[in-house]
């Protein structure tokens, strides 16, 4: 007590001092902070070079030489230089087929769909007429004429037969263009170089084609689309039935700790094994059913068991147990007061459910349905199993089609040795990534929404 | 409301049940609402409550006080069933309501629950409005005509309805701590029951609001048997007519020590127990 001042002087100092010790803690939490740093890194710059990538080969220069250009075309129509193929008028793009293509060639074309529902222009009224009389009439019979779109898209098609002979990524369009330009020049003088998003409501809106630069995902989209309502269709009520009975109803023995691990090890299986387990069960031992044929259809499709259905129940399975533990735990974040309040007012267990646990419980199990989905509508290996079709035109018609999905569309271009399909699988990718953050975004804003609530 | 821990003592002064339980008119009657006859709750192997006897007057608040952990909230939550909730608990003896015991099969613990209702230590309304809150237990009881007046009745008999009156479309949870807890107490009293169970009803309250409840209780009284759980022993002396001590074993089971009229049991302890707690020398 002599002297405060100096002994709390020389703690002070004393404290402050850095010991070895201490240096050697401090420069292993740098270390460790610095490793830290490292491991961020390295995934933001995967997942960056992974966007650069797709959108490297969604947009770029393409050269493009047509077999007649349209400038030929609408001159010979008589319209000034500088009108577009799509300026003229339905009569002047038919007088163009009329003059370029043979009469054999526009003879079928008029027979699938006729060019003016008041006139024909190469087949004769009478012989279409004959062969409206026949058990077989042909499309020209009952569909309305060819829209002016239609036939420009013929035109396009037939007449101009544009063919990609180049194609160049984003990076080296803009940053060496000069190059491709000179490259271009020499290689394919004919050709004309312009700007291509691969990436278009086209893309989105065309079918599948063997041609890349025509070719959409119309088909697999749609294949998506079906294929996920029909997962969501049995997989929600399941899933969401089975986890109320398993957190409200059953009470904690052996067996449901059993049922519980189970579920939580099904939802870590590879998805191939679903795929085995659906081309076992639903293609081959269910074929009646998921064919269509029970319902008497039969003929309907060649895909036998292979169809929507099939699929669907597939991926079903597959998020079934993803399903029922995000419904387990949005039910089991319910406060027990609530349930407590809503039994001791002599409620049964149904109306306490129904009435308090799922109304708060349901954003939650919103929330992890859509994540499943998302899943769901990302897979592709099951659905290879269960027999996807890798190269199909039509539309599905209903859950009994054929079908093909988004992902199995990428895998089959990405597999063609053209560069073309390599931009189109970018593209389609482009779209499958959109389609999975909006499922995402909405599942986040559910969630913002429900926390929001219960604060 | 004589009750020891031994039944054979108690033995002669069990009340008849099968007196009427209430008459529609006139003053309460000194009848038992509810009767406990040897009662012992589990939870798995453990006994939480041992050879209870007690006897609730109808139309009469009883508290029930000891120290945590004694089982007052398990004997109080076996009255009404509610512990058939909890995994693993489970009763033995007799619960005797309208001459009838309640563990038997042919009691439907849901009717039990809508006629011995219950409100609870936290405030717990739904995450709904004032008037759903209210009119919820009535609708799935099948009570369908008049929600309105119904709603608006239970709503001043838990003194709340001149507080609420103009915003019964707002969430439960808008309303202040103390008013939440009379809001479930007019969501129980909604739907009709001869008995109102309290688990500790203001132990999450501030003074001012604890007074309110308390006050609110004794005006109940008048139409419901209420039996409450407190830790507060001021809150049982000022506001309870038959207070129940319980303390426990060596082996925590709880059992009965003493009960009595308020007054007696406060002022003149027949237990040595009973006047250590009361006086604050343990517990």
């Amino acid at each position: 007590m002599t002297a405060p001042g100096a002994e709390a002087g020389g703690r002070t100092s004393d404290l402050l001092r850095t010991s070895s010790q201490m240096r050697r803690r401090q420069r292993r939490g740098l270390i460790a902070r610095f490793a830290l740093l490292g491991a961020l890194m390295v995934a933001v710059a995967a997942l960056v070079t992974l966007i650069v990538t797709i959108l490297n080969s969604s947009f770029g220069l393409v050269a493009v030489e047509n077999e007649r250009s349209p400038e030929d075309l609408v001159a010979s129509r008589g319209y000034p230089a500088g009108t577009a193929l799509g300026d003229l008028t339905k009569e002047d793009l038919v007088a163009i087929l009329e003059a370029e293509i043979s009469t054999n060639l526009g003879r079928r074309f008029e027979r699938e769909q006729r060019f003016f529902s008041d006139r024909m222009v190469f087949e004769d009224l009478y012989v279409l007429n004959d062969l409206c009389m026949t058990d077989d009439p042909p499309p020209a019979c009952y569909l309305r004429a060819r829209s002016h779109s239609q036939v420009e898209a013929l035109v396009v098609e037939r007449v101009v037969e544009p063919t990609i002979v180049g194609t160049w990524s984003f990076f080296s369009s803009v940053f060496n263009r000069d190059e491709v330009e000179a490259y271009a020049a020499e290689k394919h003088p004919y050709a004309e170089l312009e700007f291509r998003s691969w990436l278009s409501w086209d893309f989105v809106v065309n079918p599948q084609s063997p041609e890349p630069a025509i070719a959409g995902i119309r088909t697999a989209l749609l294949g998506s689309l079906w294929v996920v309502l029909i997962t969501l269709v049995f997989s929600f009520p399941i899933g969401v039935g089975a986890a109320i009975y398993l957190e409200e109803y059953a009470r904690e023995s052996r067996l449901t700790a059993i049922l519980q691990t189970n579920i939580n090890n099904l939802a870590g299986v590879p998805s191939i094994i679903y795929g085995m387990l659906g081309l076992a069960i639903f293609v081959r031992t269910l074929e009646a059913i998921t064919s269509g044929s029970f319902l008497g259809t039969g003929g309907e499709t060649t895909a036998n068991g292979r169809t929507i259905v099939s699929a669907g129940l597939t991926l079903g399975l597959l998020i079934l147990p993803i399903i029922i533990i995000n419904a387990q735990e949005a039910i089991r974040a319910v406060p027990g007061s609530l349930r407590q309040a809503g039994m001791a007012l002599g409620s049964t267990r149904w109306q306490t459910v129904r009435s308090h646990v799922l109304p708060n419980a349901l954003p939650g199990i919103l929330t992890g349905t859509i994540l499943a989905v998302a899943r769901a509508l990302g897979e592709t290996a099951p659905l290879v199993v269960v027999g996807a079709s890798t190269f199909i035109t039509t539309d599905p018609a209903g859950p009994f089609s054929k079908f093909t999905v988004l992902p199995i569309q990428i895998y089959q271009w990405t597999s063609r040795p053209q560069d073309e399909f390599r931009n189109i699988a970018a593209a389609a990718i482009l779209v499958l990534l959109v389609l999975l953050l909006t499922l995402n975004t909405a599942a986040v804003i559910l969630r913002n929404k429900y926390s929001r609530r219960t604060a | 409301m004589t009750t020891v821990g031994k039944p054979e003592v108690n033995e002669n002064k069990r009340v008849d049940l099968n007196v009427p339980m209430r008459t529609a008119t006139g003053p309460a009657l000194e009848t038992v609402a509810m009767e406990a006859v040897d009662l012992n709750a589990y939870y798995g192997k453990f006994r939480a409550v041992r050879d209870v006897n007690l006897s609730f007057r109808d139309r009469q608040i009883t508290a029930l006080i000891g120290p945590s952990g004694c089982g007052k909230t398990t004997l109080l939550r076996t009255l009404n069933r509610m512990n058939d909730l909890v995994q693993g608990a489970r009763a033995e003896g007799e619960v005797r309501f309208h001459g009838q015991n309640i563990f038997d099969a042919s009691v439907d613990p849901v009717e039990l629950r809508r006629r011995v209702g219950m409100v609870f230590q936290k405030p717990n309304p739904f995450p709904k409005t004032i008037y759903q809150n209210v009119a919820w237990g009535a609708r799935i009881n099948g009570m369908k005509q008049d929600l309105d007046g119904l709603v608006e009745h239970s709503l001043r008999q838990a003194a709340l309805w001149d507080e609420v009156k103009d915003k019964l479309d707002q969430s439960g949870y808008s309303l202040s701590g103390g008013q939440q807890q009379r809001l479930c107490i007019a969501r129980a009293i909604a739907v009709k029951p001869e008995i109102i169970l309290m688990d500790e009803p203001t132990s999450a309250l501030d003074p001012v609001a604890t007074l309110r409840i308390e006050e609110l209780i004794q005006d109940l009284k008048v139409n419901y048997t209420i039996i409450i759980v407190t830790h507060n022993m001021q809150q049982a002396a000022r506001a309870s007519d038959h207070t129940v001590f319980l303390n426990m074993d060596s082996d925590r089971a709880g059992y009965v020590v003493e009960a009595g009229t308020t007054g007696t049991l406060f002022t003149r302890p027949a237990r040595q127990e009973t006047e250590d707690y009361i006086t604050g020398r343990f517990g």
